[in-house]
């Protein structure tokens, strides 16, 4: 059974983070380059409005921030099952080169595919999947050893190596680009939240509706993965295969955010290890705290890039890395896992 | 490993061998690009310049010091990877993964943001800078209390550092608009190499490289392990940081030239290895021909396949290999 005081600390720790996070949204949507006060902005979102203000934040802000909110999500819980399923602290979506996968066969689409501007919003999420199931599989595969399983460290060094080399390929082929293409690639690859209609915000929600829950109902299993392969084989719990399910599972989760906002790495670390650092590794009481760490801080990260330079923006990738790297050496620093 | 005390091939065969197979590389890559232009004329171009002849323009001004550059970038990258994995003892070592480059990428962004003008010298020292920003951090948060430099640490911490670096370089590119410059120097290539920088690149890398050769018998007792090293009289503690440096700025020079390039150090030195054993007198040497080969021929493919960056090219062959590497298990050199 569950503590009932690590509960009660849950329910708190889950209702400060949202009140931050509606602090952090308010911060992020009434800033920028037209200025909307507090007032307005509350009275809009009671549907007061005026005709201007429920323009700004109906058509433009909030889609663009539902977006961020649902990548922040998705990409920490990825990260979160990540880290148990592969028993590594470090491992995540980016550092793993899932994200570099999604990329690299969003440039190959591109390249070849016929882009059709009214299906392309929909078909990227699946292209993105694509190319981060392939990814994911691939590392599977290498680091799949006849008698021992999977090893969880080889997996993070294939992982970095086959980043490298998606990545190098994404840059190869922008030679093939026009102006405007390749110009899209850069910016994805720097983490620039572009999906900011409301059109993605219905491709990219089914997904999350779907795999959000399903993870949840895995919690159980999760727990036992991540104890030990022993226990875990005398509870009956087909290792592998539940490990590959979880891991489509997760992969399809961050690979979609990615091609929504492209590739950003961190925050799939950043959010399940504060979320634990309250309340232990249980991944019924971590996991909800860890979507709205997740969320708060892809508003934050992208808040702080598109207002603190006079002119320009920075896209909200380069933000969590500047903030995410040195978290995650911080941790490397601490650990002795690996 | 078993190849330890065994010399499966005589090295002044292999290193024959492998001068040959340079000399050849770089002689293709002068003779095929975009103009075609047939020996004679090159011949011709070299020991008889005609200043009006376009093709002796382009093989004097534009291929000659581009392929001089290839060959001066691999041969930095290839010695710098095997100083690299020589100090700490780890196969996976490469000056890209182990943050030197992106280092010296962040100091050079850095350097054209504040003056877009600057002497390639200037630039050397920053990129070399940079290089020592990376490396050490990453040594740092790599090196375990425990076990020494431990290959898995090393490279987590690499890729964090380098993600850091690289978003650094990337918002101060932005902010500064330098994109188009920027992605050059991540990209890699050696397109635009002109003279003036090899006057300063060819001096530096040759006597880096002479150095490297001098201390080879050193590299050989430092793989042996710390512990033997200090008991064979070993001043361990000057040759490390020594090693570290001349490796660094080897890898600063190379990014100065032609942005960043991975895996040249790390699968030269075990080609290097596999060829001729540990013994790092004859290491080095054919580290550095073998390395110039690499990149040369690379840079040719990249050429012939309509400027696609380098790499790019050698990522294909490289992180095959370094998979390969992985897969293997290898711990110790």
């Amino acid at each position: 059974m569950i503590d009932s005081k690590l509960k009660r600390k849950q329910i708190i720790v889950c209702l400060v983070l949202t009140v931050l996070l509606f602090l952090a949204v308010t911060w992020s949507i009434t800033s920028g380059e037209y200025k909307m006060d507090l007032s307005a902005y509350l009275k809009t979102l009671i549907g007061q409005g005026e005709f201007k203000d429920n323009l700004i934040l109906m058509e433009f802000r909030m889609p663009r921030m539902l977006i961020t909110l649902l990548a922040g999500m998705a990409l920490s819980m990825s990260g979160a099952i990540i880290q148990s399923i592969t028993k590594n602290p470090l491992a995540e979506s980016g550092i793993l080169g899932i994200n570099a996968g999604g990329g690299f066969a969003i440039a190959v689409f591109i390249v070849i595919g016929q882009v059709n501007p009214n299906t392309f919003i929909y078909v990227l999420p699946l292209i993105s999947a694509a190319g981060g199931i392939l990814t994911a599989l691939l590392i599977f595969l290498f680091s799949y050893n006849k008698g021992k399983g999977i090893s969880p460290v080889n997996m993070v060094l294939i992982g970095v190596g086959l980043s490298a080399a998606l990545s190098g390929g994404s840059i190869t082929m922008m030679r093939k680009f026009n102006e405007d293409q390749a110009e899209f690639i850069a910016a994805w690859m720097a983490g620039n939240i572009w999906g900011d209609e409301w059109p993605f915000v219905l491709a990219f929600l089914p997904w999350i509706l779907i795999i959000i829950p399903f993870l949840f109902f895995k919690s159980n299993s999760l727990n036992i993965i991540n104890t030990n392969d022993q226990t875990a084989k005398s509870l009956g719990v087909n290792l592998d295969k539940e490990r590959l399910i979880l891991l489509i599972a997760s992969v399809i989760l961050s690979s979609v955010a990615v091609a929504v906002v492209g590739s950003i790495g961190f925050i799939g670390l950043m959010g399940p290890h504060i979320a634990k650092s309250f309340v232990g590794p249980r991944h019924q009481l971590f996991l909800p705290i860890a979507l709205l760490t997740g969320a708060f801080l892809l508003v934050v990260a992208d808040t702080v890039g598109q207002t603190v330079l006079p002119i320009g923006t920075i896209p909200a990738g380069i933000v969590v890395a500047i903030i995410g790297a040195p978290y995650f050496l911080y941790l490397m620093y601490k650990t002795n896992a690996v | 490993m078993e190849l330890k005390n065994k010399i499966p091939f005589h090295f002044s065969i292999i290193f024959t061998i492998a001068c040959i197979i340079l000399v050849i590389t770089f002689w293709i890559s002068i003779v095929y690009g975009n103009a075609d232009i047939d020996t004679s004329t090159i011949l011709n171009a070299i020991f008889n310049y005609d200043p009006e002849d376009v093709n002796h323009n382009i093989i004097i001004d534009v291929r000659i010091p581009r392929d001089i550059g290839a060959l001066l970038v691999g041969v930095a990258l290839a010695v710098s990877g095997a100083g690299i994995q020589s100090v700490t003892r780890n196969s996976l070592a490469d000056p890209s993964l182990i943050g030197l480059n992106s280092g010296a990428a962040l100091m050079l962004a850095l350097t054209y943001a504040v003056s877009p003008v600057i002497t390639f010298p200037l630039l050397i020292l920053t990129g070399f800078i940079g290089a020592m920003l990376g490396g050490t951090m990453v040594l740092m948060i790599g090196s375990s209390r425990k076990d020494g430099f431990n290959p898995v640490r090393l490279i987590l911490a690499g890729a964090a550092v380098s993600a850091l670096l690289s978003a650094a370089s990337q918002a101060i590119a932005l902010y500064f608009r330098l994109n188009q410059s920027l992605i050059f120097w991540s990209s890699g290539g050696v397109s635009g190499t002109t003279w003036q920088q090899l006057y300063t690149g060819i001096p530096v890398v040759a006597i880096i490289v002479v150095i490297f050769i001098l201390i080879s018998g050193q590299l050989s007792i430092l793989n042996l392990g710390e512990s033997i090293a200090k008991g064979l009289g070993q001043n361990v503690k000057l040759i490390r940081p020594g090693t570290m440096l001349l490796s660094m700025l080897l890898a600063g020079i190379s990014v100065a030239i032609v942005g960043q390039i991975a895996f040249v150090g790390l699968m030269v030195p075990h080609i290097s290895r596999f060829l001729v054993g540990t013994d790092y007198k004859k290491v080095i040497p054919l580290t550095a021909v073998l390395g110039g080969c690499l990149v040369v021929g690379a840079d040719t493919v990249a050429r012939l396949m309509g400027e696609a960056p380098v790499s790019a090219i050698i990522s294909f062959i490289g992180v095959p290999y370094f998979l390969y590497l992985i897969k293997k298990g290898g711990r110790t050199i």
